[in-house]
């Protein structure tokens, strides 16, 4: 959502519940006992990201859970959505398809820092069909290295492979200018080594 | 795309699809309902920015614990006996006279739980994450946090591994105020970065 226009005030409610109804707290537990027992990974962010853009934008937070864990178990096969509908009575509504294709291989890990501290980066265009934790506004951006983070495991490869591929992070600062065209303070985002050129 | 039978945005009530997936996982005996009722009552009574602000006023109490904390957070934090999902990467972003910190998730709703617990609705909501990157200036105004023309704001985009947590200045005329008392002036907000204190 970085950096998309046209969005109002931010609303704060005051002293908020951690859940504000049943449901929600409901829709947590469902979630988090599925990621709990490992039904769910590699599979729970992406699930959201392929639900439709209209429904994720008028649907609050806890249905996105909700819609990513039934998503997940059914894409895991834990559940049917036969089972689902028949349960509901109708169709139970999921997200979307994955349309990014299997990987056969993760590639090669990585262990070591390309960059140091100081370093100025480049983000590499990226806009793939599938899961990835570059967001879209710093695309083919310069930035300078602020901080060398651990190894992880790349998301882009985890959500779609059997295998994982871990790498570096780092966090890298980006100018408002170089950002938007015009002067304003500093973002420091969190990068994978494969997301920079 | 025979298998996308999709509608944009359902029309049956989200408490009906959770409680058609809950029973439904409860039947299957993949729900392990004790084990996720344990994790709600954590979350839902033990865990919240009581526990950051322990961290902080600590850190505004001890000299030694603010170098540890600011070197390695999840170390010192573990200190205080907290630590655990979305707590295993923690990097401390201190205020100073010169540089005020804000944190967001523009990507999703990625948040330090176990020293803030679950996010407040505003975090995880699209002005919060599409402004808070593009015009953090205006937007903490808009929030109530004025931040002085000639102090930079650093927005930290959690987009990876790492979760923050920022360490406000402490304020003015408290030398006398022991720990707890302390503690007491620290707000959720603050250590988000949204809020002065």
């Amino acid at each position: 959502m970085g950096g998309v226009q046209g969005w109002g005030p931010v609303e704060i409610e005051a002293d908020e519940l951690v859940f504000h109804s049943d449901w929600e707290r409901r829709a947590f537990r469902v979630t988090i006992g599925a990621m709990a027992a490992g039904h769910l990974s590699g599979r729970f962010r992406h699930a959201i990201e392929r639900m439709d853009p209209a429904w994720y934008l008028t649907s609050s937070y806890y249905e996105h859970w909700l819609v990513a864990a039934a998503t997940g178990l059914v894409e895991g096969g834990l559940i049917s959505q036969a089972e689902l509908d028949e349960r509901l009575g109708e169709p139970f509504a999921v997200a979307r398809p994955v349309r990014a294709p299997r990987l056969a291989e993760p590639g090669p890990s990585v262990d070591q820092h390309r960059y140091g501290v100081g370093d100025a980066v480049r983000v590499r265009e990226w806009h793939p069909l599938g899961h990835t934790r570059a967001p879209r506004y710093i695309q083919g951006k310069p930035g300078i290295v602020v901080r060398l983070d651990g190894v992880f495991s790349l998301p882009d490869v985890e959500y779609h492979c059997d295998g994982t591929r871990r790498e570096p992070t780092y966090c890298v600062r980006f100018e408002a200018l170089d950002l938007w065209g015009e002067a304003g303070d500093p973002v420091h985002v969190d990068l994978w080594d494969s997301y920079l050129e | 795309m025979s298998e996308d039978h999709h509608h944009a945005v359902p029309t049956t009530p989200v408490e009906d699809r959770v409680a058609a997936i809950e029973s439904l996982l409860v039947d299957k005996g993949i729900l392990d309902t004790a084990m996720v009722d344990a994790i709600v009552e954590h979350y839902e009574h033990e865990v919240g920015p009581m526990n950051g602000a322990k961290v902080v006023a600590r850190a505004w109490s001890d000299d030694d614990y603010r170098a540890r904390l600011v070197a390695d957070g999840t170390a010192a934090i573990a200190e205080l006996g907290f630590g655990g999902p979305e707590g295993e990467h923690m990097v401390i972003v201190e205020n100073t006279p010169e540089v005020h910190n804000a944190v967001v998730c523009t990507l999703c709703s990625c948040y330090p739980w176990p020293v803030l617990g679950l996010p407040p609705t505003w975090y995880k909501s699209a002005p919060y994450r599409s402004r808070m990157v593009r015009e953090p200036r205006v937007l903490l105004a808009e929030m109530g946090c004025e931040v002085p023309e000639d102090r930079e704001i650093r927005v930290w985009d959690s987009s990876a591994e790492v979760r923050y947590l920022v360490l406000p200045m402490r304020p003015g005329g408290t030398d006398s105020l022991s720990e707890d008392e302390l503690a007491a002036l620290v707000t959720r907000d603050g250590m988000i970065g949204v809020a002065p204190l």
